[in-house]
């Protein structure tokens, strides 16, 4: 069933859904963006649908919605332990097709990986709800159709945003009679149909062939380049890694909070130990273990046909060094398939 | 919903010093552990690190750790009665039904030890349990020189060589544990078991001698040392291809341990 709405009557339900959810959308913050002068897009809570940036894909993903940047586990005393807790309101996820896969890929990590789930992730993500984004074209930088990620049904609501209203397709009966009575319109959302640089995915399939990946010489030329900043991994949609650290509130006493704070593999300290062993001390040792865990390694464990990456090419937009993930990936395809390496996309490379 | 990475509060029993860099702490504890598993222990104002258990008794548990910088530091400071938190235990462990009535062998370097000496002080107490026990321990300098007690016993129960790197002391070897590889008899061991626990470059050539000496590369183990900060896999630290090194390990057969690419 689909719906023709426009902003203030969008507005109204936004309202009444406000007082069960807290509702996230990709936001345009002003001046705020990563060069001088430019805007950065990020999810944030909207108070309007006239809020939502929807001309332009996010810099960031939603990620940080079910697993925040930084978030308190967890206060303690030198006896006592006590965990923190959260807004109780569900949560409406504005997302496109390609971030909600990312989140189903998060999903994997936090609540299967290992047979147990994980109790601050699943504390935001069971109150979720998404309502899809519609995106038709994609962009220039991504390609969600070459990862599987293009379509999805997983959503209560579909949106397609116009300059003057809004089209909304409901699933859920629980936003169904919020919207009746208004203007009712045939509306199914379409999905993008083909990547405009269409990604080639490596075939391993032994050790043998793994080992011939690792050893390609074109991991060493990323060691020039990277500067290990994680930048890539930050705006990863499936980026899950993280670090425990533990503040205290004073030199003198032990209370404290323990925190769980984003962490990236393209950091040199990301494998180091106590005692300063690292097994990863390259730039490009780092981005053989990435690559290979966006297009191998999580497939490899899990089974089916999906990847880690869902192609939204953030990383490449994002890279202060004009290195391409997607470039990387279709070097280690040819190479694997025995072709001659194809020259990167961007010409630095 | 279960809270899997709530930790939860222990006493110290006791604080052995091993060297003045390494402590054991003797922790309360009553749960069925196996040979070769970890815990999370909290270090007070840092935060939490894989420690394996090195020892295990009737209500207690050890752990024994290196102060390395800044880490570790803080539980420098603790003492006997104070609270430590812990979650645990993680990890796979030594297949000891398939140990049993066999020959094993035992390679440990440094701070290694800690990790096989809850299985070879096992061993030590149901010596019927098993045929012959080499064990090659490796120490920096006599100053390194851990588990001064049940080094003692375990050279009055098993063929065991104590070496220094590059030191004479009375009572051990010189050498490292490569060195002294060749001696271990494993043509008249048969179906024996190698279980190897040191820094990775150790772990490497001790295993490559073992082979070469006659080891069957199906029969040996080795322990993994990753950055942890879950143990659970989640926080991808100690991932290596599609292995998790929390859930699949830490110890891991030899042939296995190859295909594992950082």
């Amino acid at each position: 069933m689909g719906y023709r709405v426009s902003y203030e009557q969008a507005d109204r339900l936004l309202q009444t859904w406000q007082k069960q959810y807290r509702i996230y959308a990709p936001k345009r913050f002003a001046g705020r963006g990563w060069k001088p002068g430019t805007d950065m897009i990020r999810y944030g809570e909207i108070q309007s649908f006239r809020d939502v940036a929807y001309t332009e894909q996010s810099h960031f993903s939603p990620k940080d919605v079910v697993a925040p940047i930084m978030q308190t586990m967890l206060s303690f005393t030198a006896d006592e332990v006590k965990v923190s807790s959260i807004d109780d309101r569900g949560i409406l996820l504005l997302a496109r097709p390609c971030d909600i896969h990312g989140i189903h890929r998060l999903d994997k990590i936090f609540l299967k990986n290992g047979g147990q789930a994980d109790f601050y992730y699943q504390r935001y993500r069971e109150k979720v709800k998404f309502v899809m984004i519609e995106c038709r074209e994609g962009w220039d930088h991504c390609f969600c159709v070459s990862m599987g990620a293009n379509r999805t049904d997983d959503y209560s609501m579909a949106v397609r945003f116009g300059p003057d209203d809004l089209l909304i397709e409901v699933r859920d009966e629980d936003f169904a009679d919020s919207l009746a009575g208004l203007p009712a319109v045939d509306f199914t959302p379409e999905f993008v149909s083909q990547d405009k640089k269409p990604v080639q995915l490596p075939v391993i399939k032994n050790p043998e062939q793994l080992k011939a990946a690792y050893d390609l010489p074109m991991w060493a030329e990323y060691n020039d380049r990277c500067i290990s900043c994680g930048s890539c991994n930050t705006v990863c949609t499936t980026c899950s890694c993280f670090d425990t650290i533990d503040v205290i509130f004073s030199e003198t006493s032990r209370d404290g909070e323990r925190r769980r704070v984003w962490s990236s593999c393209m950091l040199e300290s990301f494998s180091t130990m106590a005692g300063g062993h690292a097994v990863r001390k390259t730039p490009g040792e780092r981005m053989r273990f990435k690559v290979l865990h966006k297009v191998h390694d999580y497939r490899s464990r899990f089974g089916g046909d999906e990847h880690m990456c869902i192609g939204c090419g953030r990383c490449d937009i994002r890279c202060p060094e004009d290195i391409s993930f997607v470039d990387a990936v279709n070097r280690l395809s040819a190479a694997m398939a025995g072709q001659a390496v194809v020259v990167g996309t961007k010409e630095e490379i | 919903m279960e809270n899997i990475m709530l930790p939860s509060g222990a006493k110290i029993i006791d604080i052995i010093h091993e060297t003045t860099a390494e402590y054991t702490f003797r922790v309360a504890y009553d749960q069925p552990i196996r040979h070769g598993q970890f815990f999370q222990l909290s270090i007070p104002k840092v935060g939490e690190a894989p420690i394996s258990v090195s020892a295990k008794g009737e209500g207690w548990i050890e752990f024994t750790i290196r102060k390395v910088g800044r880490l570790t530091e803080g539980l420098f400071g603790l003492q006997p009665g104070h609270t430590i938190f812990l979650r645990g235990p993680y990890g796979n462990y030594f297949p000891i039904e398939s140990f049993d009535n066999k020959a094993l062998v035992v390679i440990a370097g440094g701070t290694g030890l800690a990790a096989v000496r809850s299985l070879l002080r096992h061993y030590a107490d149901n010596r019927a349990d098993i045929r012959d026990v080499y064990l090659i321990a490796g120490f920096k300098d006599i100053n390194s020189v851990l588990f001064t007690q049940d080094l003692q016993r375990f050279r009055e129960t098993f063929n065991t060589i104590a070496t220094l790197d590059n030191m004479t002391a009375p009572g051990f070897s010189t050498g490292l544990v490569t060195a002294h590889i060749p001696s271990i008899p494993f043509a008249e061991l048969g179906d024996c078991n190698v279980v190897i626990v040191g820094p990775p470059l150790m772990m490497r050539f001790a295993s490559e001698a073992c082979i070469k000496n006659g080891a069957d590369p199906d029969n040996m183990w080795l322990s993994f040392e990753r950055k942890m900060s879950c143990a659970v896999g989640k926080c991808g630290h100690c991932k290596i291809n599609e292995t998790y090194v929390c859930l699949e390990g830490p110890i891991f057969r030899y042939t296995k341990a190859q295909e594992l690419l950082d």
